[in-house]
């Protein structure tokens, strides 16, 4: 039914697209309660660059990181001392849409959190549970399906990424080229109608299953609390 | 037991209270807005006084001039809520084992079968905490608290949200848990029989 192009491109940007927001999560959770529970200096700016890439051109979000992450940039030379290179490869594809599925998985948690009783975390308090604690056995499995949501949407978002990955990574075959950038290449090509459905179909499919899965999750986190 | 004088400021409200009581129960009444919930949250900590000092059984909580703040989990206070406030992802065993690691290296005075014998909540451990009744989630609560073997036990309102059956019910377990726990209790109310029963002395806010 596919071609092994295409299996490569599809499970290619499986890939990418989990670890870009399995390692977005922590960072997106540690700032997401950050905004929700904290007052500080600085806290809109902290706001806005969280948003940037929301209404950044994507193609310029993928220029800054060409500047930063390219072999001549500073941050691509600190991490080339360590063998590590992001341009032109796959985990700089997760990078790409990890930034720009930042916001939406920030402004989830931070809702889920926010949605979670003060109060419980306050008695919580009174019984002895330091604020490490306190995070850990009230916060995070009460605001628990915000969570889950915000990956889910961080992972939706990185399965679609386009401007950034392509002016960052550009489209390798093998290694870049995810699926939309596979889509566009096929665009110019003639004939190429029938691999793009499949692709599109499956980049549909994807979703709507993580969609599923995680609506079935959140069910199931809340389930036994409706127990009788 | 409480030794305490403070000037508290919250929103529009700026209130001089001085407490000093020795009575091991003591009940805290006054008209609504009065403040006595605002005094129970800057003892347990949940509020900082604009200055003052806050000294319960000789433990130094707060103390603005030396600057002490004892944040609320160091504080041993045993709060008593009220509307419980018990934790809906935990069933009620789990509830009541929270605060189990409150007192390290301390010795416990309080032990699961002990305080579900004081309190009549065996048949509850397994429930979860939707499923209680208000009386049984006050009662719960109180355990809960003691478990974390606190110093003093802060109670507000705790029989408020209960209609008169329930309050009736309720008054014959604080009784026990105040005779057989031997803890300081400050107690908020508002209800003059709760306060001639369970009081040693009362102190008003105006």
């Amino acid at each position: 039914m596919f071609t092994p192009e295409e299996l490569t491109t599809i499970a290619l940007s499986v890939r990418v697209a989990a670890l870009a927001s399995l390692g977005a999560l922590p960072l997106a959770v540690a700032v997401g309660w950050l905004l929700a529970r904290r007052r500080f200096p600085g806290k809109a700016l902290l706001d806005a660059l969280v948003h940037l890439p929301l209404v950044l051109p994507p193609v310029v979000v993928g220029y800054a990181l060409l500047a930063a992450f390219g072999s001549q940039g500073p941050a691509g030379r600190f991490l080339g001392q360590f063998g590590i290179e992001l341009a032109f490869r796959w985990t700089g594809a997760a990078l790409a849409a990890g930034i720009m599925g930042f916001p939406l998985m920030v402004r989830t948690i931070r809702l889920s959190i926010e949605n979670v009783d003060r109060r419980l975390e306050q008695a919580a308090a009174t019984l002895g549970a330091s604020p490490w604690r306190r995070f850990f056995t009230i916060t995070l499995p009460l605001a628990w399906p915000g969570l889950v949501a915000g990956a889910v949407l961080g992972f939706a978002k990185a399965l679609g990424e386009f401007g950034a990955t392509i002016t960052f990574v550009s489209a390798i075959p093998g290694e870049t080229r995810t699926l939309s950038s596979a889509i566009y290449g096929l665009m110019q090509v003639p004939g190429g109608e029938a691999a793009i459905w499949r692709l599109a179909a499956v980049a549909i499919a994807i979703s709507l299953f993580a969609l599923l899965a995680s609506e079935w999750l959140v069910r199931r986190q809340r389930g036994p609390e409706d127990e009788p | 037991m409480l030794s305490l004088d403070v000037h508290l400021r919250r929103g529009g409200f700026a209130r001089h209270v001085r407490i000093e009581e020795d009575a091991r129960i003591v009940a805290l009444v006054g008209p609504s807005g009065a403040g006595k919930t605002t005094v129970l949250n800057a003892i347990a900590g949940l509020l900082r006084p604009q200055s003052g000092r806050i000294e319960v059984d000789g433990r130094v909580l707060y103390d603005s001039a030396r600057g002490i703040d004892l944040p609320v989990h160091r504080r041993q206070v045993g709060y008593v809520f009220q509307d419980a406030r018990l934790f809906p992802h935990l069933d009620v065993r789990g509830n009541l084992l929270y605060g189990r690691h409150g007192a390290r290296g301390q010795e416990r005075r309080f032990e699961l079968d002990t305080v579900v014998d004081l309190l009549g909540i065996g048949a509850l451990l397994g429930r979860r905490t939707a499923n209680l009744s208000g009386g049984e989630a006050q009662r719960v609560a109180i355990g809960r608290a003691l478990l974390s073997q606190p110093a003093i036990l802060l109670l507000d309102e705790p029989l408020s949200a209960l209609d008169e059956a329930r309050r009736r019910e309720l008054i014959p377990w604080l009784l026990r848990v105040r005779d057989a726990t031997r803890l300081p209790m400050l107690y908020v109310s508002h209800h003059a029989g709760e306060v001639r029963q369970l009081a040693d002395a009362v102190h008003r806010l105006e």
